[in-house]
């Protein structure tokens, strides 16, 4: 068999423990897939008409929740990566992972196994997200090409923002601080078009929701879904998406191949 | 497997300093020493985990420098922390080794089946592993190392904390397995360890081989030493951590 489809059935091999995981201790990925849905209600139902009221008919189709949803998709990818940068923190305190170094497989397929769980809790959490919000009266104009791109989009931002969570997780000593991945991706989306356009902001904080790399992926989803101007926000956010996946999956690959978790413990034996 | 002028550091730390052993083929080799002597070192930098600083190291007759894939193929590592899934159960950690070996579906299955069997964990395979006691976690961390069937294997403490019941057990089971060829490197606090299992013994101390033969020249070396407890006083200056050996 060639190396390369050995690598692939190690690679399996890893989802299958990660998944395995996820159905035996479900809390974790369950209030991952569930916290995105939680933040559509409370912007859909609680703030909603405030903030349509102060945005005004943006929307193309001047509905607040067609404004929304593109912008909660967003979070979703966020907040999935948030649970794996957790996961992955925990997991490779294991000494499970040790053993996996010590043996003739794949070395990026330890890596890969996590990413790839990661990715499917964050689809499953994103259909769950357009369900509810179709619930509350979303309508997408999207022929189905376009549902198909939006998907891919989708998918772009969560396998980056994944690679960058497995690198946080491995990088991280604690759990806490894996924890600070989701400042980072918590907060960013709210300093950008999600859930107000960026024409509303002050002028310092506008040029910064306008450049930062959620933004595009907002602005093409957004495009794609209820048929808003996409213009560059399509490249812009490829080029971001594939920057981000590129340095996590590097930087994860650097931490794990840097060796055993060099704790003073470990050093002193 | 051999090693010559082994070193390494952390920091300004020396951690090993000029190490050399020779390890027969199909033989137990003990490696002996205080907390902090550099076993663990030792163990995690001939199963490819930490990279020497200098030295020349061969295991199962393959460059560890140059050729790492191939030392990982042949060799088997329990650690001193259990190496083992704490959310899978048995079964499903021994399948898991099972599939990073390659085998396939039916002989992974089988394989994991007997290694329950012999490792006295048939009634628990299907519990998670967190719900296990500390000697079945160490039982099965050993099963694990051995669904690949090693030609070398590394032994970091495997008795650590495990009561003498369970320690004779696992004797057994190591004996096993050089009675079939089995190179076995066993790093022990425990004097009669190393006394009842080894072929070979090496003792180092701050990092440094202070004797190294067979645990009879080991006793002959100090005039009047009955046993390894008064050849690890003499060498090390230190009693023994396995004091209170359970006998």
């Amino acid at each position: 068999m060639s190396s390369m489809s050995l690598a692939m059935r190690d690679t399996a091999a890893m989802v299958r423990r990660d998944l395995r995981h996820s159905v035996r201790f479900p809390m974790m990925a369950v209030s991952g897939i569930l916290v995105p849905v939680v933040f559509l209600l409370l912007f859909a139902g609680v703030f909603g008409r405030a903030l349509h009221a102060g945005i005004g008919a943006t929307a193309g189709s001047g509905r607040y929740i067609d404004y929304l949803a593109p912008g909660i998709l967003v979070m979703t990818a966020g907040f999935s990566a948030e649970t794996t940068a957790l996961k992955v923190c925990t997991d490779f305190r294991q000494g499970i992972i040790d053993r996996f170094r010590t043996m003739a497989i794949a070395r990026a397929a330890v890596l890969a196994g996590q990413a790839v769980g990661s990715l499917t809790r964050a689809m499953i959490s994103a259909v769950l997200v357009v369900a509810v919000a179709v619930g509350l009266g979303f309508r997408s104009s999207a022929s189905p090409v376009a549902w198909i791109a939006a998907v891919g989009v989708f998918a772009m931002l969560a396998f980056a923002l994944t690679w960058l969570a497995v690198a946080f997780g491995l990088q991280a000593s604690t759990p806490a601080g894996a924890n600070g991945l989701s400042l980072l991706v918590a907060i960013l989306p709210f300093v950008s078009s999600a859930f107000v356009p960026t024409a509303t902001m002050p002028a310092g904080v506008r040029w910064f929701a306008q450049n930062q790399p959620f933004t595009p992926v907002i602005t093409a989803l957004r495009g794609l879904l209820t048929g808003g101007p996409i213009g560059p926000s399509a490249i812009l956010a490829a080029a971001w998406c594939t920057g981000i996946a590129l340095a996590g999956y590097l930087w994860a690959l650097a931490v794990y191949n840097r060796g055993p978790g060099a704790s003073p413990a470990a050093l002193a034996r | 497997m051999t090693v010559s002028r082994l070193r390494k550091s952390f920091g300004k730390h020396l951690i090993l300093d000029s190490v050399d052993l020779d390890v027969t083929e199909g033989t137990v080799h003990a490696l002996l020493g205080p907390n902090g002597a550099g076993k663990t070192t030792i163990v995690q930098i001939l199963s490819t985990l930490l990279r020497p600083d200098a030295g020349e190291v061969r295991v199962a007759g393959h460059d560890l420098a140059t050729e790492p894939g191939l030392v990982r193929a042949a060799i088997g590592v329990t650690g001193q922390f259990s190496a083992v899934d704490n959310m899978l159960s048995g079964q499903e950690n021994l399948m898991l080794m099972a599939d990073l070996h390659h085998l396939s579906r039916a002989a992974g299955r089988q394989r994991a089946a007997g290694l329950l069997e012999r490792f006295d964990l048939n009634e628990a395979a299907r519990k998670p592993v967190a719900t296990y006691s500390g000697g079945m976690r160490r039982r099965l961390d050993l099963a694990m190392t051995l669904v690949g069937e090693p030609r070398v294997i590394f032994l970091d403490e495997p008795t650590a904390g495990l009561d003498p019941r369970s320690r004779r057990t696992m004797w057994e089971i190591i004996r096993g397995k050089v009675s079939r060829g089995v190179t076995i490197l066993l790093t022990t606090q425990y004097l009669e360890e190393a006394d009842q299992l080894a072929d070979d013994i090496t003792v180092l101390d701050h990092g440094t081989v202070v004797a190294s033969g067979t645990p009879d020249e080991l006793k002959r070396l100090i005039p009047g030493g009955r046993d390894l407890d008064d050849v690890f006083f003499a060498l090390t200056g230190k009693p023994h951590a396995g004091q209170e050996n359970p006998r």
